[in-house]
């Protein structure tokens, strides 16, 4: 049996808060960070709302030479890696850096870096295009950065999996310590409000065209017709157990416990989809009866198809209004694969205050049979908490969370 | 091909400084306006990428092309802002 693997430290860039106890005082709430696109003129796009991350500078929180070679989703993605080693008190050099990696998820890259320079390319020709192009549009580039700038030299890598690849980078990320690893950073990230990334997630035809930022994204409600985009992600220092308790780690937010991931079957087939089975597979691998599971955070992908098939998977594992169910990211959209780490990070603070955030916005539709945290924050202790995250084209992942005495 | 409409005729100090700015920041160890004349780009805190970047923008601000291994050959500001001039009165050489 391995030991644990905790949470020692989380950084969060979300479009409710950059920084933790910002982005928690706006969860724990419900406030909504849903409005306009303004990072570029979507005035023409049959999509026009966004969750952005407002007022970050990227030259306020990166050394002066990585501003110009990397892309938002990458200056994203290093802040949130600062906020989350600062949290865990671990700088370079206090553990061996072969003993510490870096497996983030991405869904589109750096997508507004990879555009500007297309645009470039075709308009101006090719001596335009920036030498950091090479790198800078890559999945792989926040990790590659994240690595260089806190010196962890042990395995590394990125998963592509949509929305279940923030899951997916995290049970990446237990292996890695299960095979030896001391400390793994891992999370995920998404940009994507640029004139490429919009165009990338409209062809994929689930975007909502609503134009009211309250009205736009209303998963499991009658109404779901389609997802807002957002940008941000998060970021968490996960830790072997033995490790973390001799360097004396000062926060233990809660240890990984499980991880299930399946993939649904081909279209058509009248088999069951998969979601059900991760779920199922991550509360054996976390040893965990589906009794003892204090809140569902849902994937909530707001259309009626991918709603109805995660409610029959919730109910089906949980019973009929079995557990308590909420999608915070109804305040900020689907933030791709910073959305599932980002709720792993609402998980457990929702054990630290013992309130689960709401769904804001939702009137539950009387199809499902969900205890839907429905508009307000509910008191509860949560000691076990469930991530959910789906990916385009079949992808379903599940985490159990659990406290830590 | 598009060029300045006046092609410039000298590369300054001040020109390579302002280029390095634009297309790969600075480190901030580094004073850019300090004595680093004859300090070499790497020790600058520029890796090879930032000077493809800084290649890049000094042709198609100057309307010149340099050598590929301009870097290589002159691994200081002051070498690589001779070596640019010389590019650029050869260049003039040629339309005149």
């Amino acid at each position: 049996m391995s030991a644990r693997t905790l949470v020692t430290g989380i950084g969060v860039a979300a479009p409710s808060g950059l920084g933790v106890e910002d982005f928690w005082a706006a969860t724990r709430v419900g406030k909504n960070a849903i409005g306009p696109v303004t990072r570029f003129d979507a005035s023409s796009y049959p999509s026009r709302l966004a969750g952005e991350i407002h007022g970050f500078d990227a030259r306020e929180h990166l050394p002066g030479r990585l501003v110009p070679q990397t892309d938002r989703v990458t200056q994203l993605a290093l802040a949130a890696a600062d906020h989350a080693f600062a949290d865990a008190g671990v700088a370079p050099g206090d553990i061996d850096p072969y003993g510490m990696g870096v497996v983030t998820a991405a869904g589109s890259g750096g997508v507004e870096f990879g555009g500007n320079e297309l645009r470039k390319l075709w308009g101006r020709g090719a001596k335009h295009v920036s030498a950091y192009q090479s790198f800078a549009w890559f999945h792989a580039a926040n990790s590659g950065q994240i690595s260089i700038r806190h010196g962890l030299s042990g395995p590394s890598g990125v998963v592509v999996s949509d929305h279940a690849g923030g899951l997916d980078a995290l049970a990446q990320a237990r292996r890695q310590i299960r095979a030896g690893g001391r400390l793994t950073a891992t999370g995920g990230f998404d940009a994507p409000v640029s004139p490429w990334g919009w165009a990338a997630q409209l062809a994929g035809g689930m975007m909502s065209a609503g134009a009211e930022p309250e009205r736009a994204y209303l998963p499991f409600d009658e109404d779901a017709a389609g997802y807002v985009a957002g940008e941000g992600g998060a970021l968490l220092v996960l830790e072997d157990e033995d490790s973390a308790r001799s360097r004396g780690a000062r926060t233990v937010y809660g240890e990984l416990a499980g991880y299930g991931a399946t993939f649904d079957p081909r279209p058509g087939s009248g088999r069951e989809p998969g979601l059900r089975r991760a779920i199922d597979t991550a509360l054996t691998d976390a040893g965990c009866h589906p009794a003892e599971v204090d809140v569902v955070f849902a994937d909530a992908a707001g259309t009626k198809r991918l709603d109805r098939e995660e409610a029959e998977a919730i109910t089906s594992v949980f019973g009929p209004r079995g557990v308590p169910v909420t999608a915070p990211k109804t305040t900020t959209g689907r933030l791709g694969a910073g959305a599932a780490p980002v709720d792993v990070v609402s998980a457990v603070l929702s054990m630290r205050e013992g309130l689960i955030p709401p769904t804001t916005n939702v009137e539950l539709s009387p199809a499902y049979d969900l205890d839907l945290v429905a508009v307000r924050p509910r008191t509860a202790s949560v000691r076990t908490a469930v991530v959910l995250a789906r990916g385009r084209g079949g992808f379903n992942s599940a985490v159990i969370v659990r406290a830590v005495d | 091909m598009k060029g300045p409409t006046v092609a410039k005729t000298e590369f300054t100090f001040d020109d390579l400084k302002r280029i390095l700015l634009d297309g790969a920041g600075a480190d901030e160890e580094i004073d850019l306006d300090g004595d680093i004349l004859d300090t070499d780009f790497e020790s600058l805190g520029y890796e090879s990428l930032a000077l493809l970047e800084t290649g890049g923008r000094i042709e198609r601000e100057f309307a010149i092309t340099l050598d590929d291994d301009v870097f290589t050959d002159n691994s200081t500001p002051r070498a690589l802002i001779a070596a640019v001039n010389e590019t650029l009165r050869a260049a003039a050489l040629v339309d005149a």
